[in-house]
């Protein structure tokens, strides 16, 4: 069962949403609305749904409703019409008590700007969900040392926010909105304030956070990159729509229109396409089949040297042109002698970035092989060049 | 200007208070005795111990509460009013200026509250405060002796909690408002309550503004004590009346020189509360 799912969610802006709810209704623009009635719209008519466990973001621009739309689901911004159900429960007509309730237990926050309590310790911050909640105090100071000591952040209890360094600060965001230990994490641009460096950790250990506590979370963010190493699936927004929901991987290689295409034409190919998108199939010559059969092989291929594999497919070694004319010449039959292991392999969820290095310095391709030993292709400079240019030509044409 | 006729802006005002006191006369007699009973309590606290133990106390209190030079001051400051012979003075428009203090602050940090959270009550209540504070002092004093018919420390309180309360509301409301709204956001997104989130998160955060407002209640009570002679609130204003009266400017310079001993002594004070929360913040 979809953990949330928002149904036709619209947010209007202003003070008469009604008028502008019916004209949006009958299909008029945001720019028509805006001039006939001085009312925005902020959200459009958004559907879609979050399965448990998943990492969704929300990605788009600033101005794009992403944050709004965020704040929806928490009810922080009160949609004008449409549903959110959470657990197969509509939450937008519960009353405040009610909605209290949810906020607590079920919804956990972490804002952009970290938005920590400064006259409160490190342990008050991470302990305040408890408190409101009208948790003992034992029990809930117990607690919050045992979330900070997840986001390591252990010996910082006593001090306040404002002598953390940014990550220190966001990790006790992240701990004051875990202590209650909600279902569901509401992320709004997290990481967006922390310089580069410190991002990019912040985003493994989420994800490394993420494998021990498994919630579903809906994280916000502008940052392409961002997404695409987060998400389990992506939904890019542009004027109060979801204009392309997906996997990172669809996204980046079927963008839906002209806007998610000029999106995605910046990112860093060879950070997102892995060992498996770019490899060909692998010329290969059986253990049992001997150097006159590798050098044959090789001669009709082009190449000087071959995988060598067992009968299941699984790889034994590389073998070279040079060694097996040499055996050739000794009549040596056996293969496994002249079999090499000095070749690079790599698994094929690999990202290319960390592939470029090992290709550029050495003779051999890369073998891509599985970790039970199973060769599944091979990698070399011409088929890396033509994966990314083939993703290139997706993304433009 | 002879076609159009004066507007009785005066007359409607004193209509309005004989309407007062004769329809809500119990409501004055009340006030009265509430206000009565405070002053003469406070009073009588502060003239009740011996004024060199007073002082001695004083010294420790705010020596241990970490000022020691202040402390110091303080007591310098107390025995020069005792020297001067105005001790027991001082401490009647003391006890006038603390009563006007607490009564200026119960009323006037709940309205600064509602005025951070209602826009309405705030654009309603401006205007009257800005009426409070430009209104000179001295036109309080009448209507407070005409609806409580007496004059004498209770009318002088009125009139010291009307003209002093303006500070309070401002810099109350202005200090919760100015807690970000991104912290406000935080604390509704855990589920707090708006009472959770007022005593939680924006009191705290204002506490600074809000001793600033307090501080200047404090000061504006003590020059509106000393204007409230006129009405006999008595003190250290009757001495520095009575010189002024009779052209004696010794006495009226002692009255004033006590007036601003009390004043600096008030002002360090206050200001340390604020200063001390501040310091703890920073170094815990």
């Amino acid at each position: 069962m979809a953990k949330i799912v928002v149904e036709n969610l619209v947010k209007i802006f202003g003070d008469h949403p009604d008028k502008a709810l019916k004209l949006l209704r009958e299909g008029r623009s945001k720019d028509e609305i805006l001039d006939k009635t001085r009312q925005t719209v902020g959200i459009n008519d958004v559907s879609f749904a979050v399965q448990e466990g998943e990492i969704f973001v929300l990605m788009g621009l600033s101005g794009s409703g992403k944050s709004t739309l965020l704040r929806c689901i928490n009810r922080l911004i009160e949609p004008t019409s449409g549903k959110i159900v959470l657990d197969g429960e509509d939450i937008t007509g519960v009353d405040e008590s009610e909605l209290r309730e949810i906020r607590r237990k079920r919804l956990g926050m972490v804002f952009q700007r970290f938005a920590l309590f400064p006259h409160r310790t490190v342990l008050d911050n991470v302990a305040y969900g408890l408190e409101v909640q009208g948790v003992d105090r034992d029990v809930r100071v117990e607690k919050a040392r045992a979330v900070l000591e997840m986001v390591g952040l252990k010996g910082w209890e006593d001090y306040l926010p404002g002598s953390l360094s940014g990550g220190m600060q966001q990790r006790v965001g992240l701990a004051r909105a875990l202590v209650s230990d909600p279902d569901v994490l509401l992320m709004d641009e997290p990481f967006s304030a922390l310089d580069p460096l410190i991002r990019r950790d912040m985003q493994d250990e989420l994800l490394s956070l993420q494998s021990q506590v498994n919630k579903t979370i809906v994280f916000v963010t502008h940052d392409l990159d961002e997404a695409l190493k987060l998400g389990d699936r992506i939904g890019l927004m542009k004027d109060g729509v979801i204009v392309q929901l997906g996997t990172p991987e669809e996204i980046l290689t079927r963008p839906a229109d002209e806007y998610v295409r000029r999106f995605v034409e910046d990112v860093d190919m060879t950070r997102v396409l892995t060992a498996e998108g770019v490899m060909k199939p692998a010329e290969t010559v059986a253990l049992k089949d001997g150097p006159r059969v590798a050098l044959r092989r090789m001669k009709e291929r082009g190449t000087s040297s071959l995988f060598v594999v067992t009968r299941d497919r699984k790889l034994a070694g590389i073998v070279t042109a040079d060694d097996a004319l040499a055996a050739a010449e000794r009549n040596d039959e056996d293969l496994s002698r002249i079999v090499r292991d000095d070749f690079p392999r790599t698994t094929p969820d690999t990202s290319i970035s960390e592939i470029i290095p090992v290709l550029a310095d050495c003779r051999f391709p890369v073998a891509v092989a599985r970790e039970d030993g199973k060769l599944l292709g091979v990698i070399v400079r011409g088929s890396l060049l033509a994966g990314l240019v083939r993703k290139d030509e997706a993304a433009w044409n | 200007m002879e076609l159009i006729p004066k507007i009785p802006v005066g007359d409607w005002v004193g209509v309005l208070i004989d309407l007062a006191q004769q329809h809500l006369g119990w409501l004055f007699a009340f006030i009265y005795l509430v206000c009565d009973s405070l002053i003469s309590a406070l009073q009588n606290l502060l003239l009740w111990p011996d004024p060199v133990i007073f002082i001695a106390v004083m010294m420790l209190v705010v020596a241990l509460a970490g000022h020691r030079r202040l402390a110091l001051g303080v007591g310098l400051g107390l025995f020069i009013l005792l020297n001067l012979g105005l001790w027991r003075l001082s401490m009647v428009t003391l006890s006038l200026i603390l009563s006007a203090t607490a009564i200026a602050l119960l009323i006037g940090i709940p309205l600064g509250i509602l005025t951070a959270w209602s826009k309405r009550a705030n654009r309603c209540l401006m205007p009257v405060l800005d009426f409070m504070q430009t209104m000179p002092a001295f036109v309080y004093l009448v209507p407070a002796v005409l609806l409580f018919a007496d004059v004498g420390h209770v009318p002088a309180l009125v009139a010291i909690v009307i003209f002093a309360m303006p500070p309070v509301i401002r810099l109350t409301g202005l200090g919760i408002r100015q807690v970000s709204g991104e912290l406000i956001e935080a604390a509704q997104a855990f589920g707090s309550t708006r009472m959770q989130i007022l005593i939680k998160v924006q009191f705290p955060l204002a506490t600074p503004t809000i001793m600033a407002g307090i501080n200047q209640c404090i000061m504006l009570a003590l020059s509106m004590a000393v204007i409230a002679a006129m009405i006999g609130a008595g003190g250290l204003g009757g001495t520095v009346l009575r010189g002024l009266m009779r052209l004696d400017v010794p006495t009226a310079f002692e009255g004033g020189l006590a007036i601003v001993i009390i004043a600096i002594i008030l002002d360090r004070l206050t200001q340390s509360v604020g200063r001390g929360r501040k310091q703890q913040k920073s170094s815990a």
